[in-house]
């Protein structure tokens, strides 16, 4: 789906728990403290998200139209039926995909000041 | 778990709504990961920081949110913001004059440490409830007295001072060395009086104004140990007061000791002194004035015949401002509340309709998941929001009418300028400012959000028409009416009050009446000799009255009206009256006159003379005196030939028997609305040698029959010659001086007024708001009924009716209120009745009008309906 530049744009840069939670639903809908589990655990537990700031972040992200409540429900083994769930949207994706865009010209620029390591 | 969900309170409702739960979950699934009581002290700290810090958080969004929404609707609608603002921004701007001037003269402690324990003491008999002190007397309580951790005396005294230029004529202050202390103010440079500066035979000292060291010295550091010449004596500098101490008033120039003597010689019933005192800590003001009042009763036995029924009294120093004084600002602080009200009543009204109008749009928001505390939130924050802009828009206003309100207030006071807007004003319009928008905008958005539900998504739904809503508007614009006809009321019964107090006859005739005041040193020698001020008297009378256009000139002690006559006690004889005993009302204003005076003044002369030239000092005593003095002293009898003397003691002049040769008209010497002792006038001519300087006439006073202006410029070339040394000050006419009695009456009467047609527009737009509004809703009805046949005049009847009822409960409820306040306000009434009919017909006719003008536009809208497009808009 074929999204307005300006609209992704006016959005970045992202800050910094959006873009943990777009990526924590990039692979699959997850639940609030399924959330903060799998930041914490791709950040090797540095990043130990609060319940107050994804909530605050949910909120919003869901106003601007980068994550949707899902209705459908993961295998039931898996379910727990009182959780809600989200999930990225195609539009969500996009702005990740622009935010790392960004990042990684970002750490292109330090590279060539030498103040980021080369890719090994 | 409950105690976290307490803490979830504190996130917007909406937010919590929506997400509770989840946290909930998350804060347990942490819970049960937490074994030792670090990790769970631990978890509950980092939970309840997270709470707090994110809850702000969603609170800052929301109000960023709606404060955009606002400015978004309210773009929309500018007349709307426009209107609202101007109206919030004259009630706040109204308040905020009114409170900056309260504040300063009535509510704000004096601008001395400690000031609650500051009194001023007066003495007290039957016939005056307060007046100066004898220095003896004060000398006496001083010394008795336990309660007092210092007290001091001043009196007031015109120097003349002789600088560099011309000579002046400049207001000081005599004080006792303990003053300053008394006060507890400290100096800018220099030193205050110590004991020593107070002795017999000190050398001369005084303590400059900030005003003084300014203009005569140019602020110079130096100026400290310089001479200068009071009255033709030597005092050295010692000290400069700061700019913003001024006591006993604003304009006095300088202070220098007061030599009472130890024990003080002058006569015990010589009643002249200020007394001012400072409790010790702890002591009551009850105690003090007990143990004055034990004081001054031993004093009144010991001296039986100088002070008997005398008694102490003491006042905490704030209450030094009068009575009617007080009552006028209470009043323009009521008034200025009452337009608060009415403003704020219009901007409800404004945002109740604005918000029945909405209703289409709050639903649609309902529908879409807004919660009714988010709608509200939303209309507060816009109410809130025009409530600031209007408060903005107050202070300017405030800003702008400070200068003159201030003008206003009498100057006299120990004040600095209430024209500066100040951090404790400024709070003061934040707090009405908020509660502005939060009380008038909750009963609208509370209104306008009951019950938002599909209803509102009707179509054509007649939105905010009838039933409760409408009756809660109308009720709005009754008390609007109600309060505008309170103010107009009160403006009413001030401006007849007023109108009676003018009319009342001072006992001469002011216009065309020149007075200038000339001041003879009392220390230089030869004005001390009788002689030699009547040859001076008679030089500059004889050529003023030779100038063109001058009817007649004379010369008197001090003018009516002003301060510094004398009240004398007198004994008349054995056959005075039953309720002229000692120590009673037996007392005079005592004035000494050249001839001619009563000519000059336009006093009438009803019986015997007046003073003449051979009245000197080896003529017998005579002396003129008033009508009131023959009614209250020697009733049915005839005054010409009798005598009396002054009840002083050990004081040969006033002992002396006099005669009366003459009866004058009374004269209202103490103002216009103070009854006025009898007065007796003796003659310049028999005044003592090298006495009473206080007492030789320095109001020249000139009739003149063209305009005066002229006149002034000869006149002080006349008095140059006569005497080139001598300062002229306070040129006035006779008019000013008694239109300066009902100067702050007219100035409150204006400030009042102001109000009143404020309120009264302010009220007319209420009308006009509302019968608009329901106009427009019924348009299709009133397109129905025409095009059933209804005839222009039934539509309009219809609704003006609508606006009479209005008006008519608005009035019945506001006379009730008004003559509340008018009670209240009775002592500035000068008699005035509070149920004056032409002030209450005056004040309903008004309101009728301004509600039959504002229903006027409505009706002829109503009228000119469209039936077809009307019937067409649903």
């Amino acid at each position: 789906m074929p999204f307005k530049q300006e609209e992704i744009e006016s959005l970045l840069p992202l800050p910094s728990a959006t873009f943990h939670i777009l990526m924590a639903l990039a692979d699959e809908d997850r639940h609030g403290y399924a959330i903060i589990q799998d930041i914490a655990s791709r950040t090797d537990g540095t990043l130990q998200m609060s319940a107050g700031t994804l909530y605050r972040s949910i909120q919003r992200m869901q106003e601007q139209g980068l994550i949707i409540e899902t209705r459908e429900r993961p295998a039931p083994e898996d379910d727990d039926e009182r959780r809600r769930y989200y999930r990225i949207t195609a539009f969500g994706l996009a702005v990740a995909k622009a935010e790392a865009g960004r990042l990684t010209q970002m750490v292109k620029l330090a590279r060539a000041r030498g103040i980021a390591p080369e890719r090994t | 778990m409950r105690l976290y969900k307490a803490f979830l309170h504190l996130y917007p409702a909406s937010f919590r709504k929506e997400y509770e739960e989840e946290l909930v979950h998350i804060f347990r699934e942490r819970r049960t990961q937490a074994y030792n009581p670090f990790s769970i002290a631990y978890l509950w700290l980092s939970g309840f920081v997270d709470v707090v810090v994110n809850a702000a958080y969603a609170h800052c969004e929301i109000l960023r949110q709606d404060l955009r929404y606002t400015a978004r609707t309210l773009r929309r609608a500018p007349a709307f913001a426009l209107t609202a603002i101007v109206i919030t921004g004259l009630g706040i701007g109204a308040n905020t004059a009114a409170f900056s001037i309260t504040d300063r003269v009535l509510l704000r402690p004096l601008p001395f440490p400690n000031s609650d324990r500051l009194v001023q003491l007066w003495q007290r008999n039957p016939a005056y409830a307060r007046f100066e002190l004898s220095p003896p007397n004060f000398y006496d309580w001083r010394r008795l007295s336990a309660s007092f951790e210092a007290m001091s005396a001043y009196a007031t005294a015109a120097l003349n001072f002789v600088g560099e230029g011309d000579p002046q004529r400049i207001e000081g202050t005599e004080v006792t060395p303990a003053f300053f202390k008394t006060l507890d103010v400290q100096p800018l440079l220099g030193r205050t009086f110590t004991e020593q500066d107070g002795m017999d035979g000190a050398a001369g000292t005084v303590v400059l104004s900030y005003e003084m060291w300014q203009t005569v010295f140019g602020g110079r550091h130096d100026v400290l140990g310089n001479t200068i010449r009071l009255d033709n004596s030597s005092y050295t500098v010692i000290g400069v007061m700061p700019a913003d101490f001024f006591f006993p008033a604003r304009g006095g120039q300088l202070w220098k000791p007061l030599v009472l003597g130890d024990p003080p010689k002058e006569a015990r019933d010589n009643c002249y002194l200020n007394g001012i005192g400072k409790l010790k800590a702890g002591v009551s003001i009850e105690k003090a004035r007990a143990e004055l009042t034990v004081i001054a009763d031993r004093l009144a036995r010991e001296y039986p015949k100088e002070n008997e029924k005398i008694t102490a009294r003491v006042d905490p120093l704030d209450a030094r401002l009068p009575d009617q004084t007080r009552m006028l600002l209470w009043a323009s602080l009521g008034a200025s509340f009452c337009v608060l009200l009415i403003a704020c009543t219009n901007l409800a009204n404004l945002l109740l309709a604005k918000a029945m109008a909405r209703r289409k749009e709050l639903a649609v928001r309902a529908a879409i998941g807004a919660g009714r505390e988010r709608l509200i939130r939303q209309l507060l924050t816009e109410s809130v929001a025009l409530a600031v802009a209007g408060g903005l828009a107050g202070i300017l206003i405030a800003m702008a009418v400070l200068p003159v309100l201030s003008a206003i207030i009498t100057t006299r006071l120990p004040l600095t300028d209430a024209t500066v807007l100040d951090l404790r004003v400024l709070a003061f319009t934040g707090l009405v400012t908020l509660a502005t928008g939060f009380v008038f905008g909750i009963l609208p958005a509370w209104r306008a959000c009951s019950g938002v539900n599909m209803d509102g998504l009707r179509e054509g739904s007649w939105s905010g028409i009838g039933g409760r809503r409408e009756r809660l508007r109308s009720m709005l614009v009754i008390a609007e009416i109600s309060l505008s006809i309170v103010l107009l009321v009160t403006a009413g019964l001030l401006s007849r009050a007023l109108w009676r107090v003018q009319s009342i006859d001072p006992g001469f005739r002011p216009d065309s009446v020149l007075t200038i005041q000339i001041s003879l040193p009392a220390y230089q020698y030869r004005y001390a000799l009788v002689s030699t001020r009547t040859a001076f008297y008679a030089e500059i009378q004889a050529k003023v009255r030779a100038l063109p256009g001058v009817v007649n000139a004379a010369l008197i002690s001090s003018l009516p009206m002003t301060q510094g006559g004398g009240i004398w006690p007198v004994d008349t004889g054995a056959q005075s009256n039953a309720n002229g005993s000692r120590g009673d009302s037996k007392s005079v204003g005592m004035r000494v006159i050249t001839p001619a005076y009563f000519g000059t003044m336009g006093i009438p002369v009803l019986a015997g003379r007046d003073i003449s030239q051979s009245d000197t000092q080896d003529a017998p005593p005579v002396a003129v005196v008033s009508e009131s003095f023959v009614q209250k002293y020697w009733p049915n009898q005839n005054p010409l030939g009798r005598k009396f003397h002054f009840a002083f003691s050990n004081f040969p002049f006033a002992e002396q028997d006099r005669i009366v040769v003459g009866v004058v008209g009374d004269v209202r010497f103490r103002g216009l609305e103070r009854q006025s002792e009898p007065q007796v006038y003796l003659a310049e001519k028999q005044l003592p040698d090298r006495q009473m300087m206080f007492y030789a006439p320095r109001e020249l006073v000139i009739r003149t029959a063209v305009d005066s202006s002229g006149l002034i410029a000869p006149i002080r070339h006349i008095i140059q010659e006569a005497d080139p040394e001598l300062p002229i000050s306070r040129i006035r006419m006779m008019k000013d001086v008694v239109d300066v009695q009902t100067a702050p009456r007219s100035a409150q009467i204006a400030l009042v007024t102001a109000f009143a047609v404020l309120s009264l527009l302010l009220a007319g737009i209420g009308v006009h708001g509302l019968l608009s509004f329901t106009v427009g809703q019924r348009l299709p009805e009133f397109g129905l009924r025409i095009a059933l046949g209804a005839q222009s005049r039934e539509i309009l009847s219809m609704i003006l009716r609508e606006g009479i009822v209005l008006a008519s409960g608005g009035a019945l409820c506001g006379l009730l209120l008004a003559y509340y306040a008018g009670n209240a306000m009775r002592t500035l009434l000068a008699g005035v009745s509070p149920i004056d009919p032409a002030t209450l017909g005056g004040s309903v006719i008004a309101v009728l009008g301004m509600t039959l003008s504002g229903s006027l536009l409505p009706a002829i809208r109503a009228i000119r309906t469209d039936p077809i497009k009307a019937m067409r808009v649903d």
